[in-house]
């Protein structure tokens, strides 16, 4: 299985090395350094943006152009934390502090050179890891049966409720919606129609791009509209050759690196978290275990090496339990899941032998990408200037009304757009109130495999609970579930008393 | 269905449960914390934001009621136009890109993507 013969690979290379892809690749770079440059604008975003425009090319070049434009805009996201003292996307948050002092101290050009020089080792390592596990895993997940799926889908609710920032009480409630709009339709167990109010496009369930175009871009954009009266000063940078001294730093912080890489491949593997809780974490880690702690917020190196390698490489280990279990890793691929099953690439432990060219195709793209962003990314960082200064008061009804056109175009029905705009405010209103997304996003696309899973392991084990337990990996998974949901009880239990 | 235990009402009905009881808990923190049952968020004070976010919420649900009936080409202009327009943007640079946006748009999906937008009342001019 997932035979890597010297014939697959030279077919994954002629998918990759073909002119209409590689000219994909370019736009995607491009687009991707924009949305992720442009405060506001966040990688998932971009990738519910692209999909209305994917859904008509082969399926190579329609996950290329997701996986590049990410990449371009989580490393984008910190070119204006250095300028403007405000994150591209979510995923440069934890640093941007520490990124602007460092301009504010005259060594912008610093902070931006480790931004994109991290970010392509740490996205290399990243990619590194998805070609080495997700194989293998693969091999194992073969043997898995409905009880084995059935907890995974639980372990990775779960994980994305416990990972989630803030209140878990509110990442419960935010996954249970999602669920919950997962519910309705016919596709249940039964064939039953749940929730469907005698309405036919409600019968098919709802679909879930233009949920994500909502959730993502349209409640993104009321947000901006809503700030519409904050400034951006842009703080003065003299930009030279910002690759100088790069060597010196990965010499000096070898460990910073790797520790960040690894952190970040894990975080983004892990159901529902990705780029965003990967940067918070490692930057923490990175202070926790620094020289100098003290230094951190002063506008010191360190932790932005850690943070910037581990954001990036969080985004290629969230498509490992992406591919080989159909669990998306985070919310980027939560929307790749969709694409995937649209192009025929059904994820799942078999796609290595299926559709092996194809996904040493996206491999190779992986590695593509993140070449590219090193000579793509000195350019973006030398035309900051002009990219911040995009009107906002011309960008955002513009892009609200490509969100209509994608959201119209799924199903070619103006339901797309209602659904859209429904969902729209309902993530604005979550996120405000600190309901986090990324939960109700798995539990939109899990909950179909979680019924299907728990039910008919419930069939085959004519109604025995410890049934579920039974087989070696499917007993350790659900004890391993158990005691993901204990440990946080009993430590409250025990802080009370 | 009757006589089945884990029937198509069991996953909604866990679901409920799982809602109802995480609301309790919600709001029996809030009620400890005094904290309001409403409160308005901050951009409510600027005049600019609060008219753009309600101008893009009537523009969307206008859209969802005008479309087909007027079509993508007109009412993609004038929401763009409206949009833009009250955000701040001068009339100068408006209009122009209402029309242009909207045309690229026209020409990205319609013409290469093969998307079927509304033509509405223009159905008799369609390219």
């Amino acid at each position: 299985m997932g035979l890597l013969t010297a014939t697959v690979l030279a077919q994954a290379f002629a998918l990759v090395f073909d002119p209409y892809v590689l000219w994909v690749i370019l736009a995607s770079a491009i687009f991707g350094l924009f949305v992720g440059a442009v405060p506001g604008l966040t990688a998932t975003m971009a990738t519910a943006l692209l999909v209305p425009v994917t859904f008509f090319m082969p399926p190579v070049p329609a996950i290329a152009s997701i996986v590049t434009a990410t990449a371009m805009a989580i490393f984008a996201g910190d070119i204006p934390s250095c300028l403007l003292r405000m994150p591209g996307t979510p995923a440069s948050a934890a640093y941007t502090d520490e990124a602007y002092a460092l301009t504010k101290k005259g060594q912008g050009e610093l902070a931006l050179g480790s931004g994109l020089w991290f970010s392509v080792l740490g996205g290399l390592f990243g990619t590194a890891v998805l070609i080495a596990a997700a194989p293998s895993l693969a091999e194992i997940a073969l043997k898995f049966s409905s009880f084995e799926y059935f907890w995974l889908v639980v372990l990775g609710l779960a994980s994305a409720v416990f990972l989630a920032l803030g209140n878990p009480l509110k990442g419960v409630v935010s996954l249970l919606v999602g669920l919950l709009v997962a519910s309705v339709g016919l596709d249940n167990p039964a064939g039953f129609p749940r929730f469907t109010f005698g309405n036919a496009e409600l019968a098919g369930g709802l679909t879930l791009i233009p949920i994500m175009i909502g959730m993502f871009a349209v409640s993104e954009i009321l947000r901006s509209v809503a700030r519409i009266e904050q400034p951006w000063e842009m703080a003065q940078a003299k930009i030279g050759n910002v690759l100088h001294g790069m060597w010196t730093l990965t010499r000096r912080y070898p460990m910073q690196l790797l520790r960040g890489s690894v952190v970040g491949t894990a975080i983004g593997a892990l159901p529902g978290a990705g780029a965003d809780i990967a940067a918070w974490m490692s930057y923490a880690i990175s202070k926790r275990f620094s020289k100098e702690p003290h230094k951190f917020g002063t506008g010191h190196i360190e932790g932005i090496i850690e943070a910037g390698a581990s954001n990036n490489s969080a985004l290629a280990g969230a498509w490992i339990p992406a591919l080989v279990f159909g669990i998306p890793g985070d919310s980027i691929t939560a929307i790749v899941i969709g694409v995937l099953y649209i192009k025929g690439l059904n994820p799942g432990p078999t796609i290595f032998m299926n559709n092996a060219p194809a996904i040493y195709a996206v491999f190779m793209v992986f590695i593509l990408a993140n070449l590219l962003m090193l000579p793509l990314g000195i350019a973006a960082i030398r035309a900051a200037k002009q990219m911040l200064r995009a009107p906002r008061e011309v960008l955002l009804p513009v892009i609200l009304l490509f969100c209509i056109v994608g959201s119209f175009a799924i199903n070619n029905s103006i339901f797309g757009v209602v659904l859209m705009l429904a969902f729209g405010i309902v993530g604005y209103v979550m996120e405000e109130n600190g309901f986090p997304i990324a939960p109700a996003i798995l539990g939109m696309v899990l909950g179909a495999m979680l019924e299907e899973n728990f039910i008919s392991s419930m069939i085959k084990a004519d109604g025995r609970v410890f049934a579920f337990f039974e087989r070696p990996i499917a007993g350790a998974l659900g004890v391993l579930t158990i005691v993901v949901f204990a440990v946080p009880l009993v430590r409250r239990l025990t802080a009370r008393s | 269905m009757p006589g089945q235990k884990f029937g198509p009402a069991w996953f909604p009905g866990v679901i409920a449960g799982g809602l109802a009881i995480c609301g309790a808990l919600l709001i029996a923190a809030g009620t400890r914390e005094r904290a309001p049952w409403i409160a308005p968020p901050e951009w409510i004070h600027s005049p600019r934001a609060r008219v753009g976010v309600a101008a893009l919420l009537a523009g969307l649900v206008l859209y969802v009621l005008a479309a087909d009936a007027v079509g993508f080409h007109i009412t993609g202009i004038v929401l763009l136009a409206v949009w833009i327009r009250l955000l701040g943007a001068s009339w100068r640079v408006t209009l122009p890109v209402a029309l242009i946006a909207t045309l690229v748009i026209h020409f990205c999906f319609y013409k290469l993507l093969r998307v079927p937008l509304p033509w509405g009342v223009l159905e008799r001019w369609a390219f």
